[in-house]
């Protein structure tokens, strides 16, 4: 087949998919941003998914809570205004933080509670600024919860008159998305080689930090999944947006930094013999995954991103399940799969948007892949099944992002072949009862 | 509007799920948005399940809010019917549902026109009841579907003594020991088991319930309104004594003799008393235990219980009556079942706490300031914080109580177990204090934490602090500067330490 004829298709499925809640994005963003408070107003069935989403964290008296909704609430029998002050002022003086963010759920949603009208009138009583970000289960998926957060956040940044009109243009770049610290300090590191102005990024460690904007700021983000800060930061604040791969593998991140330099008008010296460094250095895992097969079952956004690197990797991507895709911010991320798979030569992989789980598992069990990129509610059973998977919120919480991060990934992705290898020699493979075969097909 | 950072109980639609998936070929289909469905992983995680979870979701999204549900839930009834065909299908509510009032329960019938498996609507307001409660209901609601008047017309006791085991179900507390653990133990008795419930139980088998004799409800919190349901409709009776620990395990032996030997069914009276004694003297080790000089260092030591209404009771009595304990502190979080809790541990222990605030928890341990804890995993952490040992007695916990070994609680094996757990809990402080009064691998000078009381200790009298044991340190220096503030005192001197010693034993006596 020749490939670089075919265009990308894309499916859409009936969206019966396993994924976190978006309002598991507390869990990182709270550690991210260290003066920060969250408080999700939620009923139980949101605070039993953080707590045990969030595992042994919760007993280290994280910067979270629920402002649980009690009946009163839903009836509207208690006043929104004076519970949520009430609330707020305790954890102002138990807390001291520097913002609260409000973090709107499906149930918030449907009783149509005005959150946004709230905050600026308690923000001004108890004299803390309080973000409100709707990262519910009705409208996003799993890390879009950043993305509804990050984007109430770069509402905040202030857009200051460029300092040095004389000199005409003076372009600087904000970048976007909440990665540790030290890989955020990488990312800076690479591009400050090519002189590339960075004036910030958001979020900041601290609140206090956030960068300002000029009218010639540009943006560009470091995750798949946050297209609606771009969009915020393009229309709300007249940013432009260097439409960039994402820098996840080591021709993601050498796309992405080329794509920055290119806004920049400068010529990025190196940079290629770099990327060829690091895929040397790569050689033993790409020798262990080099012809294998692999289906993203999808929950999280990052799967298009995973896809491309390791189809240059060298192996056979059968199915991208992917919650959501924006075509518009994904762009560059989507036409380097492309190209990718033309320079492999192997076809487009069939990329699936809102999967269904069930009608997925019967495609599983037809291309049976070597590895299975999947939620935790599936691994164990299909693991039991005689397949390999790596479960997909790891990839949430490693660290990804930039070159020497790429061996991370690879090393995540191997995993279960270089664990099941021993496994299948002993014949313990297929670990349900042979009456049971036909639950494979059940969800 | 309630701050809340820690549940010791979820939602009410968790309970529901935990019963339907523990039965054999049912599906439950949840009414809720997207990613409501971790309990999918809380199985397959917690429970390492082998199996898919049967659970899906008819998910709720923007469209549904301005269109309704009602097609959505139609269609994926069908679907469900038609993809695995399950026995039943139990249509799930959750918070959403409950705001968005719709009329599910015609949504159901119309699919069940439609459909050859049985569509069922949970009766559970998630504002109403929690976890527990919803569990008692779902599975009381299973049962009255597939076994009441209607479906099923003839009933013929076993000819041998047999007893429905009700109350094991997917996510509980060592459930799979116990039930095995009760297994045996029945067997020994020469009882057969009709039907084990919820888990593995098929259709078929529920509409056999009422062949057994009579109903055994082990645990407080699964199963009594099932057992009630069947008692009046069904006309069998329940034991529902909690074979936890060596006295109500023999307990519980002897209420299955009388309930055997009153039955119309029986036609050989049973006696089971050399049974209970033989077990309790040479098969369990825990009587034993009790008389050895192990557990008698442990007299009067002081412990805190807390955990669901099951566990925390019995605990308690355990400890105060079968091991000499003295527990300052009992409780639950089982708020809905308060009044039978606090008859239960009555005279067992100093103090009665029910509450589900963790908070209120925690400041309690710090001020008993227990030897040792038993509670759930969220009671492990503050010891681990206070430097208080703790035994995991109850939910909720972690992956690592789900046991790959055999450990029942219940029944003669549980009760060794349970004394491993206690004496180990107890050691760990003991060995702790041994090592540091021997100097231990703490060799270098302790330096007590720092009081905010502005009272400060002089070269002697810290000298003299940093011989006491590490886990009683810190309560003897609050004592101490409390003595002296009392007094007006600002520096303590070997003489305060040692006054202040005699004082506080002169208030004890
Ligand atoms: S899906 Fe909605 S109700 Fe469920 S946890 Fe998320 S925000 Fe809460």
């Amino acid at each position: 087949m020749n490939s670089s004829k075919t265009s990308i298709q894309f499916e859409c499925e009936t969206g019966n998919y396993h994924t976190f809640c978006p309002i598991s994005c507390v869990s990182w963003l709270y550690q991210k941003i260290e003066d920060s408070f969250f408080l999700v107003i939620g009923t139980k069935t949101c605070g039993y998914f953080l707590q045990n989403a969030l595992g042994v964290m919760i007993f280290a008296e994280p910067r979270y809570a629920m402002a649980e909704l009690e009946e009163g609430d839903i009836s509207a029998q208690f006043n929104d205004y004076n519970e949520l002050k009430r609330l707020c002022h305790q954890i102002k003086k138990t807390r001291n933080p520097s913002v609260i963010f409000w973090i709107g759920t499906c149930t918030t949603e449907i009783i149509k509670m005005d959150l946004e009208g709230l905050a600026p009138k308690i923000e001004a009583e108890i004299k803390c600024p309080i973000i409100v970000a709707r990262a519910n289960g009705l409208d996003y998926a799993f890390t879009q919860g950043e993305d509804t957060v990050l984007a109430a956040l770069a509402q905040r940044c202030n857009v200051v008159p460029t300092k040095e009109e004389i000199s005409g243009i003076n372009p600087n770049l904000i970048l976007f998305g909440s990665l540790p610290t030290n890989v955020s300090k990488m990312l800076t590191y690479e591009l400050t080689k090519y002189e590339i102005p960075i004036q910030g990024w958001i979020p900041t460690a601290t609140y206090r930090d956030l960068p300002d904007l000029t009218d010639q700021t540009l943006i560009c983000g470091v995750n798949p999944f946050l297209n609606r800060t771009a969009t915020t930061l393009m229309r709300r604040k007249g940013c432009k947006l260097i439409s960039a791969p994402f820098p996840i593998g080591p021709d993601g991140t050498r796309g992405w930094i080329e794509a920055i330099c290119e806004a920049f008008n400068i010529v990025p010296k190196g940079l290629v013999e770099r990327e060829k460094q690091i895929w040397k250095s790569l050689a033993p895992y790409l020798a262990l995954l080099k012809g294998k097969s692999i289906f993203f079952m999808g929950d999280n956004l990052l799967e298009i991103s995973l896809a491309r690197f390791l189809t240059r990797c060298g192996m056979l991507v059968i199915e991208i399940g992917i919650p959501y895709i924006d075509k518009k911010y994904q762009a560059a991320e989507l036409k380097l799969l492309k190209q990718t798979c033309d320079f492999m030569s192997v076809p487009i992989p069939r990329i699936v948007e809102k999967p269904d789980n069930f009608h997925q598992i019967q495609r599983l069990n037809e291309s049976k892949p070597d590895i299975t990129i999947t939620g935790m509610a599936l691994a164990n059973p299909l693991e039991a099944r005689g397949l390999n998977t790596k479960w997909s919120v790891e990839f949430t919480f490693s660290q990804i992002h930039g070159f020497s991060n790429a061996r991370d990934i690879l090393e995540l992705v191997s995993r279960p072949l270089r664990r099941n290898e021993n496994l299948t020699q002993l014949g313990w493979f297929k670990l349900v009862k042979d009456q049971n075969d036909q639950t494979v097909a059940k969800v | 509007m309630k701050l809340a950072y820690w549940m010791y109980m979820g939602p009410a639609h968790i309970g529901t799920l935990r019963i339907v998936s523990s039965f054999k070929n049912m599906h439950a289909l949840m009414h809720a948005p997207l990613g409501d469905d971790y309990f999918n992983v809380m199985n397959s995680m917690l429970e390492r399940e082998r199996d898919f979870t049967p659970v899906t979701t008819s998910v709720v999204n923007r469209h549904v809010l301005a269109q309704g549900s009602q097609d959505r839930v139609l269609n994926n009834i069908r679907r469900k019917d038609r993809e695995e065909n399950p026995d039943l299908i139990v249509v799930t509510p959750t918070c959403t549902s409950s705001i968005l009032q719709e009329d599910l329960k015609n949504f159901i019938e119309r699919a069940s026109i439609s459909t050859s498996s049985n569509v069922l609507l949970a009766d559970v307001n998630h504002y109403r009841i929690n976890e527990f409660q919803a569990v008692d209901k779902t599975l009381q609601q299973i049962v009255e579907y597939f076994c009441n008047s209607e479906t099923i017309i003839d009933v013929q006791k076993t000819e041998q003594p047999s007893i429905n085991l009700i109350g094991f179900v997917a996510l509980g507390f060592h459930s799979t020991h116990d039930y095995q653990e009760l297994q045996r133990l029945l067997k020994a008795l020469n009882i057969q088991i009709n039907v084990i419930l919820p888990e593995k139980c098929t259709v078929e088998q529920l509409k056999t319930l009422p062949k057994a004799w009579f109903n055994i409800v082990p645990y407080r919190e699964v199963g009594l309104m099932t057992a009630k349901y069947l008692e009046k409709n069904w006309g069998m009776p329940y034991v529902s004594t909690i074979p936890l620990g060596l006295v109500e395990t023999g307990k519980w032996v002897k209420n299955i003799e009388s309930v055997l030997n009153d039955s119309p069914f029986c036609k050989e009276k049973v006696n089971f008393t050399s049974f209970v004694q033989k077990q309790t003297f040479f098969i369990s080790q825990a009587a034993w235990f009790s008389r050895s000089i192990d557990c008698q260092n442990l007299t009067g030591k002081r412990a805190v219980v807390f955990g669901d209404a099951t566990h925390a009771s019995t605990i308690t009595k355990v400890l105060a009556r079968e091991m000499g304990i003295f527990v300052a502190c009992a409780g639950t979080y089982c708020i809905h079942d308060n009044l039978w809790f606090t008859e239960q541990i009555q005279g067992f222990c100093d103090e009665i706490i029910i509450t589900n605030d963790h908070a209120q928890i925690c400041e309690m341990i710090e001020r008993i300031d227990p030897t040792a804890i038993f509670g759930t995993q969220m009671e492990r952490h503050v010891g681990k914080r206070l430097n208080i040992p703790c035994g995991v007695i109850s939910s909720p916990v972690h992956i690592q109580n789900f046991s790959l070994g055999y450990r029942p609680f219940l029944g003669y094996e549980g009760t060794n177990q349970i004394a491993d757990i206690v004496y180990n809990s107890f050691t760990l402080g003991m060995e702790d204090h041994l090592l540091e009064i021997f100097g231990g691998h703490d060799t270098k000078m302790t330096l007590t934490s720092q009081s905010n009381t502005g009272i400060s200790w002089d070269s002697e009298s810290q000298e003299e602090l940093n011989h006491i044991p590490g886990f009683v340190r810190k309560k003897v220096q609050t004592n101490t500067e409390r003595y002296a503030k009392a007094l007006g005192l600002n520096i303590i001197t070997l003489e305060t330490f040692y006054s202040a010693k005699e004082d506080l034993e002169a208030q004890r006596s």
